[in-house]
């Protein structure tokens, strides 16, 4: 009976559902987005690696740290790897900005001094060529290890392994290309940098023995805080800080920076769904408003019904029904537009798409008590009426 | 034996005080099974009125209304309905069928009500519709037929759910003479064949002519009430039909 009447009036039902609609595929798009975008970062920060702690020198201050701070050495490497048991890989870095050449190309990029454990750390694989071996990591020699970027840059569609490249001042010989991990969440470019033995980065780059950031695995089980606890003690008893003063150095947990970024989008994810959600009431009180004409209109048809013997809940469920039926249509067309625009947003924005079935249940059964909040009062006016003046009425 | 339709001594009295109006002021009527009755009167006489209690869309003030041995007065609304859903069928001058739905849906309405399986109420809806001879449009919209046709429809609906009276309110009100004498044979027809009992409020004498019995009210009080022709014997109490 309910599809009858909607059916009826097809353009008006379309136009008093498109409110709920609206509501609901804005509520699905918001939160299928929002939840692409959480999933997104979570992805970003397990690439950066897995259990990752990074150990950068200089207070914890709020924008960037003071470069006044003392470097680390070798012999903190060392005692890391000797007496923190939670640290399962120790990775010393030294960076800085360096111009490529290759033939009449070239690119400034990052370069990075590092050994074999950097890119364990930091879950790099080669795509092309090798590894460092021992004996160049040990004596620095020229070698170094482009990441996508560069290597694209630099030498197009041709192989770079065994070529020559100048990076800076130093001259040195290309012996691998990493796997591309592309552009994170952030937009930074991941595979623009170069790598190269930390040795020969000191030597004869940076011309100093510093090393400006340590990366550290956890050993598998072990909680990454118990890790930054261990590594926080080993440090401020080598670098002599006294019990109570700042540390000078910061041991930062990849995991706890994701956890926390996570949220935030989830903060947001919340309430972009909740703005949509007052848009599906506002669709509420369209259906309200057209229900309300619809009993104005047909009030003659309640007449001819009662006087057949429709009762007042009889004529009550009808229009109730009638409201249900047009908010659950809306609610359902609102999903699939919902999921389809979330799909096509997802695509354009490079996020993964995750649709939940919870949203979806959800604003299905919020539509539908949508129909019930707002169809009963017009409901309860159509059965409230008077038969006799009902029939009467022009 | 006990009538169809026993009044005693109805009141309906609207408002109070300085405003009262007496639309009924003591009416006593019998209605047999089997009789057609013609209701006359000027308007303001309670015809009116009285149509609407005895088709149990109203209640009177005082007095007693007695349906098939049922008493009226005390009933509310959802029994009323009731009443009406199993014991009554209308005929409105508008023809009042439901808009934009088939001339079959509107007569399957009543048996809607009444919760009639789907294929016993399309196989009812189609005979009603045949004994109005309108089998051959049952699937037409209201406005895809003419005014004699539209109130057949509605005859039809009416007669549908096996009511035992049929209130016909001006039935011809709306439709010129020869379409309305249709109208009158019709009634007349399923009267005497179908031993259908029908109320009917008319003005026109014309109309009235038809009935066997002309009930003719003013200042809400019956002040004639001349039998034309007599109800058949074979008539009285073989209908049957389900008490409340």
């Amino acid at each position: 009976m309910a599809i009858t009447a909607i059916r009826r009036n097809a353009m008006r039902s379309f136009l008093t559902t498109l409110g709920v609609i609206i509501g609901v595929a804005s509520v699905i798009a918001m939160v299928t987005l929002g939840r692409g975008a959480t999933a997104s970062v979570t992805n970003d920060i397990s690439a950066l690696g897995n259990n990752m702690l990074i150990i950068v020198p200089g207070a914890d201050r709020r924008f960037g740290s003071s470069s006044s701070a003392q470097p680390f050495t070798q012999d903190d490497v060392n005692a890391i790897r000797e007496e923190v048991p939670a640290v399962a890989l120790v990775a010393p870095t030294s960076g800085g900005a360096g111009r490529a050449v290759y033939g009449n190309q070239n690119w400034s990029t990052g370069v990075t001094g590092a050994d074999n454990s950097y890119l364990r750390v930091r879950n790099w694989n080669v795509e092309l060529g090798r590894e460092f071996n021992d004996g160049e990591v040990r004596t620095g020699q020229a070698v170094c290890i482009l990441g996508e970027t560069p290597r694209r840059e630099l030498f197009g569609a041709g192989s770079p392994i065994g070529e020559q490249i100048r990076v800076g001042t130093v001259s040195c010989e290309v012996i691998a290309v990493l796997e591309s991990k592309g552009t994170s969440t952030f937009g930074e470019d991941q595979d623009d940098f170069i790598l190269m033995p930390l040795v020969t980065f000191q030597r004869r780059m940076s011309g100093n023995e510093n090393i400006g950031a340590i990366l550290v695995s956890a050993t598998e089980g072990v909680p990454t805080r118990d890790a930054q606890l261990d590594l926080i003690a080993l440090l401020r008893q080598r670098r002599r800080i006294h019990v109570g003063d700042e540390d000078d150095f910061v041991v930062r947990d990849m995991q706890e920076i994701g956890q926390v970024v996570s949220t935030v989008t989830g903060v947001l994810t919340t309430l972009l769904g909740a703005i949509a959600a007052v848009s599906l009431l506002v669709g509420g009180i369209g259906i309200m408003n057209i229900m309300l004409v619809a009993v104005t209109e047909r009030t003659r048809e309640i007449g001819i019904r009662m006087a057949i013997g429709a009762r007042a809940g009889d004529v009550l469920l009808q229009f109730l029904v009638e409201a249900i039926t047009l908010s659950v249509l809306g609610g359902v067309m609102g999903i699939a537009l919902g999921l389809l625009g979330s799909w096509g947003a997802a695509r354009a924005f490079d996020l993964p798409w995750v649709p939940g079935m919870d949203v979806i249940a959800g604003s299905f059964l919020f539509s539908a008590l949508v129909g019930v909040f707002f169809g009963y009062y017009p409901a309860h006016k159509a059965a409230q009426l008077n038969p006799i003046e009902a029939l009467r009425y022009e | 034996m006990t009538g169809l339709v026993e009044i005693r001594g109805i009141h309906k009295v609207y408002g109070h005080g300085e405003t009262e109006v007496r639309a009924l002021d003591g009416v006593s009527l019998d209605i047999e099974e089997g009789d057609f009755v013609a209701v006359m009167g000027p308007s303001g006489s309670g015809k009116s009125t009285f149509m609407n209690i005895l088709g149990c869309l109203d209640v009177p003030t005082a007095g007693s209304y007695r349906l098939r041995g049922v008493e009226i007065g005390k009933l509310d609304r959802d029994t009323l309905a009731l009443l009406r859903r199993h014991q009554l069928g209308f005929v409105f001058q508008g023809f009042n069928l439901l808009a934009r739905t088939t001339a079959l849906e509107n007569c399957e309405l009543p048996l809607l009500y009444q919760g009639v399986a789907r294929t016993e109420r399309r196989a009812r809806a189609l005979d009603a519709l045949d004994r109005v001879g309108l089998a051959n449009r049952a699937n037409h919209l209201p406005n895809e037929l003419s005014g004699g046709q539209q109130q057949r429809v509605a005859i039809a609906r009416a007669l549908v759910s096996r009511p035992a009276v049929i209130l016909a309110d001006e039935p011809t009100g709306n439709l010129d003479s020869t379409r309305s004498e249709e109208i009158m044979k019709l009634l007349v027809e399923l009267n005497e064949t179908q031993r259908i009992t029908i109320a009917m409020v008319t003005h026109e004498p014309d109309m009235a002519a038809y009935a066997r019995r002309v009930v003719v009210f003013k200042d809400g009080r019956v002040v004639t009430d001349e039998r034309q022709r007599a109800i058949p014997p074979d008539a009285r109490g073989e209908r049957q039909g389900a008490a409340l």
